[in-house]
């Protein structure tokens, strides 16, 4: 906030120049109209206007909202009375309190983490490999992007009927190659359930991060491993002096969008397991679904996805702290 | 590649300081304008959907799917017909009926004619977004019981459905002859039917235990012809209910999977020969029609012992009228929905649709046209509404039980904890 105040006392060099510069110009010509910082600040908002039109609505509007709806009793009967009291912290406490919340919230860590790991290791294997050129590598490549394409309600629905315990193909191939006496329960037991709701979603996560990855191996200028293989630099060396440090303003990118797009997963486990079995896979955007959308307790609703706001807000901050880190080495 | 993001956090704030303070006045109501624009124009659209011409009612409902959709959009024309009025019908996915309706009664842009899932009837009841039938004069004798207490909220009657629904017990006709079991009566006969007809790929029954209201659904037969009682789910009865479904997962007589069939799932595994037995309701009578060499009857579920009640959950769609305040297109509403409900009406949704009317007297009438829903005729007779004593509360017990069950068969629990641990829930 403190730079908000910083230009009205003493502008940074470099723009005070700038606008040196505009007052030199506008010195020799006809005099408009409006003088020409009101035009400059005019032609400003024009362009942003549009822009901030569409962040208040889409976004601030929801959001504010959705903090005030968190303490407010926010039922069905909001909707058409236009009633919702204010309640405090209540929504709150009622949901920490409530017998859900430690899974919900001990899942959403586990199923965040194991997702990112897998995620991200598998794409950046995945990115190093295509980085070298063999046939057929480019179709490869765009192969790679399917799991991308197909609609998230659609890929989980093919991987709960892949994933039957005694139906599914995956069980089918496992019990005829003899790997396994009889089908495993990857959906219907509670230990395992969410192993594997966070391996489909790994799935659904790889082309993401290894076309980031990629795209930021193809920024290393390959003259910097000639060099290196000059020296006698071994392969793994490359990667640990070279890859790595060169990669990672990329990395932190991935992880960092990654977090926030595996904190608001939603559709894969709705669609996998439903939050079950006995709440296994119930996860905080699970939990704050059910209570908005299946219960109507729009308010306890609003109160969890408001805790996720803040957890997703949190690493957006780690990310700018980063990119700035980045962008002044 | 460099990302076009990373130089964003340092831009704008070199930009910003060149200004001097300028008139803050003239800025401030640039911005309001540019934001209002978009929203005046916004609101205006919303506006518009609501008064369609006169003479032209609109009606919300959720058979998106065929044939439904066609069977009910006939029956809906005839009854509009009748009054001389023209409907504008809109159909949503049957998920995302009750958002639509939240939206259109926070904009004030309800339909003239509602359709709603009975149970979330005595919610939008409560909010008065709904007319009540008797200052309408639509006639409500003669109905089920269960419908009755399903569409009443506070003394008053708000919707009716024209034809109903229930589960039952699904079977095999030709796998029970083989392994000369009878169809099961009592829950003692059906762990042993069950248990006897499991085999050589194939489970003695299928039913839905998914967490969601749909396993609620599927378990209420056990748990109401038990004698157990939604307003108090943690007793024992109940835990016998849940006992009897844990055993039948636990000896292989049922999938394990069970807990994540929805009833759709359920139907496939009985209409692929993996399951001898099913609980399911009649609208997957049509699906079954087709399938070569499949030969099944229909009972009502078991019950406790010889001589209990087998008490069905009554399912079915009711329809309504909102209050739109527009007091002429309210009675054409009703006048056309009096029309829909005409015995003529029920019976032919009924037939179409296997659905049994709601009207109690039609029972004999119908059964000569749809003879296979012998049972299912029987059982809605007496069936129970989910919400008739739990009311607008009724979500949290559903969720509850839900729980319990998934609790219970994925052996987290043994049922009498798993009822105590999903009670601690409400």
């Amino acid at each position: 906030m403190s730079t908000t105040t910083a230009p009205t006392t003493a502008p940074p060099l470099g723009a005070s120049a700038a606008d040196d510069g505009a007052s030199r110009r506008s010195a020799g010509v006809v005099r408009p109209r409006l003088s020409m910082p009101t035009r400059q600040r005019l032609i400003t908002l024009l362009f942003l206007g549009p822009a901030i039109a569409y962040m208040a609505l889409f976004f601030g509007y929801p959001l504010v909202k959705n903090i005030i709806m968190g303490f407010q009793d926010y039922t069905i009967s909001t909707f058409f009375t236009g009633e919702a009291p204010w309640v405090g912290w209540s929504n709150y406490v009622a949901v920490i309190t409530g017998p859900l919340f430690g899974t919900a919230l001990m899942n959403t860590i586990i199923f965040t983490i194991g997702s990112i790991a897998g995620q991200f290791l598998l794409g950046l294997g995945l990115a190093l490999f295509f980085r070298r050129r063999f046939p057929l590598a480019g179709v490869l490549r765009s192969l790679l992007l399917l799991p991308w394409l197909i609609p998230l309600i659609v890929a989980s629905a093919v991987w709960k009927w892949l994933l039957d315990t005694e139906t599914g193909a995956l069980n089918r191939l496992l019990m005829n190659t003899g790997i396994v006496d009889s089908g495993i329960p990857w959906l219907s037991s509670p230990d395992l359930a969410l192993f594997t709701v966070i391996m489909v979603n790994i799935w659904i996560g790889i082309p993401f991060n290894a076309v980031i990855l990629h795209g930021g191996l193809q920024g290393i200028p390959e003259e910097l491993y000639e060099a290196a293989s000059i020296d006698g630099a071994s392969r793994w060396h490359a990667f640990r002096h070279i890859t790595w440090p060169m990669l990672r303003p990329v990395v932190s990118v991935v992880l960092v969008l990654g977090v926030v797009y595996t904190l608001k997963v939603l559709d894969v486990i709705l669609g996998l397991t439903g939050g079950g079995p006995a709440n296994a896979t119930q996860i905080l955007s699970t939990q704050a679904y059910q209570l908005s959308f299946t219960t109507f307790d729009f308010g306890q609703g609003a109160a969890v996805s408001n805790m996720l706001i803040v957890l997703a807000l949190l690493f957006a901050v780690i990310y700018l702290r980063l990119n700035r880190r980045a962008v002044d080495e | 590649m460099t990302m076009p993001q990373m130089s964003s956090p340092a831009g704008p704030r070199r930009a910003a300081p060149g200004r001097e303070p300028g008139p803050p006045i003239s800025r401030r109501a640039f911005t309001a304008a540019g934001l209002a624009a978009p929203l005046a124009g916004l609101l205006a659209g919303c506006g518009r959907g609501a008064d369609a011409a006169p003479g032209v009612l609109r009606v919300l409902d959720s058979y998106g799917n065929e044939p439904d959709s066609t069977f009910i959009g006939d029956a809906l024309t005839k009854a509009a017909d009748a009054v001389g009025v023209e409907l504008e019908r809109v159909s949503v996915d049957g998920s995302a009926l009750i958002q639509k309706v939240l939206q259109q009664g926070s904009s004030g842009t309800l339909p003239d004619i509602l359709m709603l899932d009975n149970p979330n009837l005595q919610q939008i009841a409560a909010t008065t977004a709904l007319r009540p039938f008797g200052e309408l004069g639509i006639p409500t004798d003669g109905y089920a019981e269960g419908i009755l207490d399903a569409c009443t909220y506070d003394g008053q009657i708000y919707g009716l459905a024209p034809t109903v629904n229930t589960i039952a017990l699904f079977y095999d006709v030709r796998a029970l002859d083989e392994a000369g079991v009878e169809p099961p009566t009592t829950w003692e006969e059906l762990r042993e039917a069950a248990a006897a007809l499991t085999g050589d790929g194939r489970h003695g029954i299928a039913f839905c235990a998914s967490a969601d209201y749909e396993g609620t659904w599927q378990f209420l037969p056990f748990f109401w012809s038990s004698g157990a009682d939604e307003t108090a789910i943690d007793s024992r009865p109940a835990a016998e209910a849940l006992g009897l479904l844990q055993d039948l997962v636990a000896d292989g007589s049922a999938s394990p999977s069970v807990v994540n069939w929805g009833q759709v799932e359920v139907k496939d595994q009985f209409v692929a020969g993996r399951a001898a037995m099913m609980v399911n309701g009649p609208w997957q009578i049509p699906g079954m029609a087709d399938v070569e060499g499949l030969e099944y009857d229909v009972v009502e579920i078991p019950v406790p012992a010889a001589g209990a009640t087998s008490v069905a959950p009554l399912g079915g769609e009711v329809w309504t009228v909102p209050a739109t305040g527009d007091s002429t297109k309210e009675s054409l509403a009703a006048e056309v929905l009096t029309a829909f409900f005409s015995d003529e009406s029920q019976l032919a949704m009924g037939a179409e649709r296997y659905t049994v009317p709601g009207r109690t007297a039609l029972a004999e009438q119908y059964l000569r046209r749809r003879p296979e829903m012998e049972t299912f005729t029987e059982l809605v007779g007496d069936a129970r509404a989910r919400t008739a004593q739990l009311g607008a509360d009724w979500p949290d017990a559903a969720t509850a039980l839900y729980t319990a069950v998934q609790l219970a068969l994925t052996r987290q629990a043994s049922p009498a904890e798993a009822l105590a641990r999903a009670e601690e829930q409400l």
